[in-house]
Parts: C-alpha cells; structure tokens; sequence
C-alpha cells in the first residue's frame, strides 16, 4: 500500500509529466486559454490515462513481452513481440478513448457537452501513449502499481494545465513585450514553473 | 489550384509546390507559428547528436506517412481515417526504431520513449489532416518534408545552444578552448535541465516575432 501511494506522490510531482518529461505539451499550450476548458481537458487525462495504462500493462505482460505469451503454451516461451508496442498502444489507446466518450455520452450527457471536443482530441495526446511506454520502460511490478502510475500522471498534468491557464487568465492584464505575447510568455511561464517544480526532485519516497 | 489539377502538367518545383516547402520554415513553421510537436523539441534536445538523430527521423516519418496517406486518400472512409493514419504512422515509426536500434543504439537508448511518441507528434497528423488527405503525392511529399525541416531547424537550434551552454561540447567534442575554464569560465549546468528547453524556446519565438511582425499575437 505504502508503495501505491509513493508512486503516486512521485508520478504526480516529481515525474511530472508537463514539467519533466514535456509530454502533452500541445494541447498544454492549446487548450491553457482559460480555466475552465483545461478543468475539463485535464480531467479526460486523468481518467483516460487511469484506464489506458493498466489495460496496457495487462497487454504487455501477458502479450508482447519476451516469454508473456508462456501462459498460452510453452511452445512460446520464446516469443518476443516487442517490435509490435506502439502499434498496440496506440490501438488501446484510439478504441479505449472512442470507448470512453461513447460510454460518457450514453450515461453523463452533461459531461459529454462539457468536455466535447477533448475527448478525439486525446487520442493524439502524447501524455497517454507516453504514460504507457513510461509505464513499459519502468517495469511495474503488478497492475496495482501501474495504476497508481496512470492516475497519478493524469493528476499531474492536470494541475500542470489548471495552473497555467489560471496564470494566463491573469497575464492578460499585463504589459508583456508584443513579440512576445501568447505563446512566447507561455513557453517562458511554463518553463519558470517547471523549476519550482524541480525543487520536489530529490525527495525520497 | 483548379487549372493545375485539370489533367495539366504541373512542373515538379512550380512556384507553388516551392512554396509548400519554404514556407513552413518560417512563417508558417509548425512550433513558433502553430504550435504542434512541443514534446520531443524540449526533450531531447540536451545534446546536438540526438536532436540531429531525431531530425532526421521525423523528416522521414512525415514525408513517408504523407505519401501513403496521399495515395490511399480516395479509399479511406472519413469515419475511420484518424485510426488509418495512426496506423500508418506507428508502422513508420516501428521501422524508424528498429533502424535506430541497430545502427545508433546508444542514441537509440538516450532517445528512450520519445521515438515511439513521434506517433503522436502532432505536427504529422496535423498535416495528414490538413493537406494529404486533399492532395496528390508529390505536393504532399514536399509539405511533409518542409514541415519536417521547419521542425527540424528549431530542434537543432535548440539542440545547438542547449549542449554549447550546457556543456561546453558539440557532438560531443569540447569546442569551449581550454583558457576559457581556466579564466573562470563555467558551464551553465542549467541549461540542461528541463526548464530551460522551454525558456530557450520561448527566446526563439521572441525572435522570430520580432523579426517577422506579422506574427505577433493580438488577442
């Protein structure tokens, strides 16, 4: 349990997606316009990422890697269809988000109108296929934990993208060189953000 | 546009195929202009070889995935066509990382994730949404490579000044003269921390603007 919640902690501050690692950076910058439109596009993150990377987990383990398909029948002890990864994740990825807004639209239409266009938008998102090679890469020990990993990244970015726009909603009142209007300054914010954010680094868990 | 596409001849580099090629790099260049691909141009970038290796990896990507995209334009039902490309695209990129593995592997390794998320750089669906669909093979070819190049050239911008400052090495080889340390000179250790890909990257826009007012943003 202990465990669950330090990956987490960790993949919430210190892995950070947006101020770490850059993933999802467009629609980061796209969407950052104002608060309420990145609530909504964080919260698709969260639970898109929540659900992608452990059914991704499950496909890795029991699928693609050196020796998973050995449940199947010794005969594939050997089988290594790695080279095949980023088709399948991004396969889970595009049928899970098609899956996600079909289910949203039957049963919570308000949520649907709300989040919209963000939904497809996702699919494309690197944050979600990122978490799932980070998720790859760093060799998990059980779903649980890959989990964890997935919510915790989602949550992360989330407060990345609510804390950017609530800046942005601010700067417009400001006198900013022109050149460097809207995007330059965002780039600038984002970047003066990461380095509080690296105060986290180090910290163990 | 409609006197070119009635069965005329069109020659290879016309101007207007020239400017599919030029213009991405600069005014219409798809990360200071609009915005796609941020990811990969912030995180790999601490060192010029690896921005080199990925440069060249998505020029072939896009070129490639906007060829095929360009062919198959009049079968692909439009329901569908967002999972066709995503297809595509992750089979380029499957060859792209196998390749990488076994020629260059340890920049293979140091690219680490990044090579598969040129899936889902946005700058290569953005143009197959945009223009391959719509368009034959050969403009698409060059609007793939021009914007492949217009990404590319910030990349190794970034690249460029992100291991010069960072440290103190080209490629990998010291360009800083010896003197200059031993005058008090230091490496700028920051430089290759995250944050300043974005803050390099917010200096490059500043100066593009500046040089081409048109750009600056109004709202």
């Amino acid at each position: 349990m202990e465990d669950l919640v330090s990956i987490f902690v960790r993949s919430i501050f210190i892995d950070n997606m947006v101020f770490a690692y850059f993933l999802g950076m467009c629609s980061y910058l796209a969407v950052s316009r104002t608060v309420n439109t990145s609530v909504g596009l964080g919260a698709a993150v969260i639970f898109v990422l929540g659900i992608t990377v452990p059914i991704n987990y499950l496909l890795e383990n029991f699928i693609l890697a050196k020796g998973a398909l050995s449940w199947l029948s010794p005969r594939f002890a050997e089988a290594d269809l790695s080279f095949l990864t980023f088709i399948m994740f991004i396969a889970i990825i595009a049928a899970m988000v098609q899956l996600v807004e079909m289910i949203i639209e039957k049963f919570s239409p308000t949520l649907y109108s709300s989040l919209g266009i963000f939904l497809p938008l996702i699919a494309v998102n690197c944050a979600i296929l990122g978490g799932s090679l980070f998720m790859q890469e760093r060799n998990y020990a059980n779903i649980a934990e890959a989990t964890a990993f997935g919510l915790g990244s989602g949550v992360g970015w989330f407060l990345a993208i609510v804390g950017i726009a609530a800046i942005r909603e601010k700067i417009r009142y400001s006198n900013v060189p022109a050149p460097l209007r809207g995007l330059g300054i965002t780039f600038i914010i984002t970047g003066l953000m990461g380095i509080a954010f690296m105060s986290f680094m180090g910290i163990e868990l | 546009m409609s006197e070119n596409d009635n069965n005329q001849k069109e020659a290879l580099f016309s101007p207007k195929n020239k400017k599919l090629l030029t213009n991405p790099l600069g005014k219409d260049n798809p990360i200071n202009v609009q915005v796609l691909g941020i990811c990969s141009v912030l995180a790999i970038t601490v060192q010029l070889r690896a921005s080199i290796v990925m440069a060249i990896s998505v020029v072939a990507v896009m070129g490639l995935a906007n060829v095929i995209i360009s062919l198959l334009r009049k079968t692909i039902p439009p329901r569908i066509r967002i999972i066709v490309q995503l297809t595509v695209i992750a089979s380029l990129v499957i060859l792209v990382d196998q390749v990488l593995k076994a020629f260059v592997y340890d920049v293979s390794r140091q690219l680490s994730v990044f090579v598969g998320l040129i899936i889902t750089n946005c700058i290569i669906m953005g143009r197959l949404e945009a223009f391959a669909l719509q368009n034959k093979p050969w403009p698409s070819f060059l609007d793939g490579i021009g914007n492949a190049a217009g990404y590319a050239w910030v990349l190794l911008a970034v690249g460029f000044f992100r291991e010069l400052f960072g440290s103190g090495t080209l490629m990998g080889y010291n360009v800083i003269p010896g003197f200059m340390y031993e005058m008090g000179y230091e490496d700028n250790g920051f430089m290759i921390l995250p944050p300043m890909a974005l803050i390099t990257v917010g200096i490059i826009i500043w100066v593009h603007r500046y040089k081409d007012r048109d750009l600056i943003d109004i709202s």
